[in-house]
């Protein structure tokens, strides 16, 4: 409360009525702007896209409708990939489905290098036949793993009903639903 | 006792250069961000190897939902090509539109098309604010017989045709969506002769071990060249 204060006056190097400007330290105390600059950068941080989408091109083949007009291809040298539901792959070679084997969309890496390594690279031929269960993701996983395989040749058919059926067995038996 | 007296220190620390270091990134964040545009349509887009940045000028813009949805968008910057898009649409297909419903496509930034034809005149009819929270049916395409979307390719080429403005086609599509949706759309492009699409991806790294890798090794090169 009211303290009378005793010290001034006497004691004092200086004359009585000179008064003594206080040094103030030029020191400020920085924790709010550090807190604040962090809070800023954290904002920025969240709102910020760092990494642009990328595109991946697509060109698609003109329809031919007649069939001498259409590429031929050897039979032994296709590979041919039906994407089923559940992220599964099946695939056969050659021009026969019924030897059709399930495979996932990690291992088929190794069956499509394999492949392209039996067989001569100008015939080389990838057919991907998506069914109506695959999923988008499905789609462009696979032609990127064309890409990634540098597999130059590669076509994206419609499943005919034959192959769809042998792959919905394929499916019934191994219980994916 | 023959302790050493430690000195006492003080616990204030100098802030200036925790400060300095704060303020340099938060001028960095700031410069380098980009402020993701407002999602209108949630899309979930799939990885791939791909390293080319989208475009970004003249778009045209085809998103397929999770759901198997198409919506059509063509970028903002373009409001000519809107404008003529809209109005060859409304020619073809006789849906007498008036000005004020084109006027709300051709100048509404985020505006993206949603419906059927036969929708059309109504859904363009309402202001965003009406719009938000309305559940879109999604331009028919599945059905071969009637894929709408042939419809609005075609009026979207045609209109960058005369705008003479090379038209980018670009397929956002989402990781869930079917590929009877995907296959709908593949064929509305072949339909208009744009054999010329994009795919927007997340960009990944390239195994390693794999072809492309040891190409692009050999070539000194990231990611896929096309």
């Amino acid at each position: 409360m009211a303290e009378m204060d005793t010290s001034s006056g006497g004691g004092h190097k200086k004359g009585p009525g000179v008064k003594k400007g206080k040094k103030m330290s030029t020191r400020v105390d920085l924790t709010p702007m550090v807190d604040l600059g962090f809070l800023l950068i954290t904002f920025f941080i969240f709102t910020t896209t760092m990494s642009q989408p990328t595109a991946m091109k697509l060109f698609l083949p003109k329809d031919v409708d007649k069939p001498e007009e259409q590429n031929k291809v050897k039979a032994s040298a296709v590979l041919t990939i039906m994407l089923g539901k559940n992220d599964q792959v099946y695939y056969y070679e050659g021009d026969d489905p019924a030897k059709l084997q399930s495979s996932n969309y990690k291992a088929i890496r190794d069956i499509i290098i394999d492949k392209k390594r039996r067989t001569d690279p100008k015939d080389f031929v990838v057919v991907l036949k998506p069914t109506v269960d695959a999923t988008y993701k499905n789609t462009v996983n696979i032609l990127d793993e064309m890409t990634i395989d540098e597999v130059k040749r590669f076509a994206l058919v419609d499943i005919s009903p034959v192959e769809y059926t042998y792959v919905q067995a394929t499916e019934k038996a191994n219980g994916i639903q | 006792m023959g302790r050493a007296k430690l000195p006492r220190k003080s616990t204030n620390i100098d802030m200036t250069a925790m400060c300095d270091v704060a303020f340099l990134l938060l001028s960095f964040f700031i410069l380098a961000t980009k402020f993701k545009p407002p999602e209108t349509l949630k899309v979930e887009t799939p990885n791939s190897v791909s390293n080319k940045i989208a475009p970004e000028k003249d778009v045209v813009m085809v998103t397929l939902d999770k759901d198997g949805k198409v919506f059509l968008s063509v970028s903002d910057a373009n409001v000519a090509q809107k404008k003529a898009i809209i109005d060859e649409v409304n020619t073809a297909k006789n849906l007498g539109l008036t000005e004020e419903e084109k006027k709300n496509f051709s100048n509404n930034p985020t505006s993206y098309i949603g419906v059927p034809f036969s929708q059309l005149k109504s859904y363009l009819s309402k202001t965003p604010e009406e719009l938000k929270g309305v559940v879109l049916p999604g331009i028919p395409v599945k059905d071969t017989l009637n894929n709408e979307l042939i419809e609005w390719i075609h009026a979207a080429t045609s209109a960058f045709f005369d705008g003479n403005k090379k038209m980018n086609i670009l397929l956002k599509g989402d990781d869930a969506a079917k590929y009877p949706s995907f296959k709908g759309i593949t064929d509305a492009f072949k339909k208009n002769d744009q054999m010329k699409f994009q795919m927007i991806t997340n960009p990944v790294a390239v195994p390693p071990g794999t072809d492309l890798y040891k190409t692009n090794i050999a070539t000194g090169t990231k990611g896929a060249s096309s």
